[in-house]
């Protein structure tokens, strides 16, 4: 159950995304080759501001996106009742934006000193 | 079993746009936890990157890039179809979404299993 | 001598489909056969038709599990080895057997603003239509629907929201958004942006791929998306 400001967010972080999505496949591709190794990706990720804007804004634009999504399927498919699909919404963004957050402190910040 | 009034290209696009999009939002959570052990279990990361070294935990992984990359592609079709102007190609740009999103993760599997 | 077809009929009574044989014939279409059934098997079997040749809108059903205008749909079309299924419009309450209730189909046309707003009066001038001015172009692309519902039965956004006013509906005030003598645009795109509004659909194209007409009610529905996203910035029409 879509209004006019839930399909326009759902849109922007779209657009926000596709070169994020890009770029993370990029990243994927080119990472996994000879294996995955947490000090390789860490070395790359640690201390940059460019990670941490690149992945902050990707953490952001899917929170979102997720949640308008999550709430489409969880009105239509699990018939969930109206007044509590906001909440459900809210809970899937946060959840996410917290989590995604923390990752991405995790990964960029953290070891920086900061 | 697919009701006879679905089977046709763009009812299957939606399909794979949806489920794509749930698998997504239920995998990002476990991927944000993860990633965030980097901060509070540095050994737990490694140990479960490690586990990417089983063939079976690559080919999920070939199937979560699949399911990224062909949401991604498929978004920006549907994207095209509402705010570009209309074309009739949308059964051949559904296919070609899918194809591209074959082809990325592809090369990620190959990537991965060098 | 052909074979008799084998023909599953829903029956509200007793919810399950029928068993019929109906004497197969070279030319024959499904409101053909439905009716043979009505006055040679059981003149209990509910159904609705008028005109017979595809202009009322009124006889659509599901056929093998799709949506089609019965009266205008050959057997040999749709003919699975010598079987067929008839059951009522999808996404719309039954009435009894074949009848559907189609009120909140109409009641949504109504919801989406569906009805022409005239700028003048009786003691204007006629507005000169020139035909192939292209806003009389765009507007007249989705103008031939005759309200057959099978659009509506086709499609899987109105199973799942019971709001969504569904493709006719919003086809048709994407018509009237392109009429240049219409004078409701604001209104009509505030009916298209509320809970069941044109944002709902998800572009299956089952309307497209089915109505009768071969409208084109996805382009409308991703028109009027175009449009609200448009006002949404500012961009639209004044």
């Amino acid at each position: 159950m879509l209004t006019t400001r839930l399909y326009m967010l759902q849109r922007i972080t779209a657009l926000v995304m596709a070169p994020l999505v890009l770029g993370h496949l990029a990243v994927m591709i080119y990472a996994v080759q000879g294996g995955l190794d947490a000090a390789e990706i860490l070395s790359r990720t640690q201390g940059s501001i460019l990670w941490l804007v690149f992945y902050g804004s990707f953490v952001a634009a899917v929170s979102i996106h997720a949640a308008i999504g999550v709430r489409v399927v969880a009105f239509e498919v699990l018939g969930l009742n109206k007044r509590i699909l906001p909440i459900v919404a809210w809970c899937v963004f946060l959840a996410l934006m917290i989590l995604g957050l923390r990752a991405v402190y995790a990964v960029t910040l953290s070891g920086a000193g900061l | 079993m697919i009701k006879p009034h679905r089977n046709h290209p763009l009812w299957f696009a939606f399909l794979l746009h949806r489920v794509s999009g749930v698998v997504l939002a239920l995998f990002l959570p476990v991927h944000f936890y993860v990633l965030a052990l980097a901060l509070t279990d540095p050994a737990g990361l490694n140990g479960f990157l490690s586990l990417t070294e089983n063939i079976w935990v690559k080919i999920a992984e070939f199937g979560l890039v699949f399911l990224l990359a062909a949401h991604m592609l498929g978004g920006l079709r549907l994207m095209a179809l509402e705010w570009l102007p209309w074309s009739d190609r949308q059964k051949t740009f559904a296919v070609t979404a899918v194809a591209g999103a074959f082809a990325i993760s592809c090369s990620f599997f190959l990537s991965a299993v060098q | 001598m052909s074979q008799d077809l084998s023909v599953s009929v829903w029956r509200s009574e007793t919810n399950a489909f029928q068993e019929f044989a109906v004497p197969a014939q070279k030319n024959q279409t499904i409101l053909d056969v439905v009716s043979w059934i009505q006055a040679n098997s059981d003149p209990t079997l509910s159904y609705r038709f008028a005109c017979r040749v595809g202009m009322c809108g009124s006889c659509a059903m599901m056929v093998n599990g799709e949506p089609r205008w019965t009266c205008r749909t050959h057997v040999k079309k749709v003919l699975k080895s010598n079987n067929l299924e008839i059951g009522p419009l999808r996404n719309l309450p039954v009435v009894k057997d074949l009848a559907t209730d189609m009120d909140p189909f109409f009641d949504k046309w109504v919801e989406a603003k569906g009805v022409f707003e005239s700028t003048k009066t009786r003691h204007d001038d006629m507005e000169p239509i020139i035909p192939d001015a292209p806003e009389r172009m765009a507007a007249s692309a989705a103008i031939e629907c005759i309200n057959c519902a099978v659009c509506y039965a086709a499609c899987d956004s109105v199973s799942g929201n019971a709001e969504y006013l569904g493709p006719a509906a919003l086809n048709r005030a994407w018509s009237l958004v392109n009429d240049v003598r219409d004078g409701a645009y604001e209104e009509r795109l505030e009916a298209a942006s509320g809970a069941g509004g044109c944002h709902n659909c998800h572009s299956q194209g089952g309307c497209t791929a089915y109505c009768p007409n071969e409208l084109n009610p996805s382009a409308s529905i991703a028109g009027l998306k175009k449009e609200t996203s448009r006002n949404w910035f500012g961009w639209g029409r004044s």
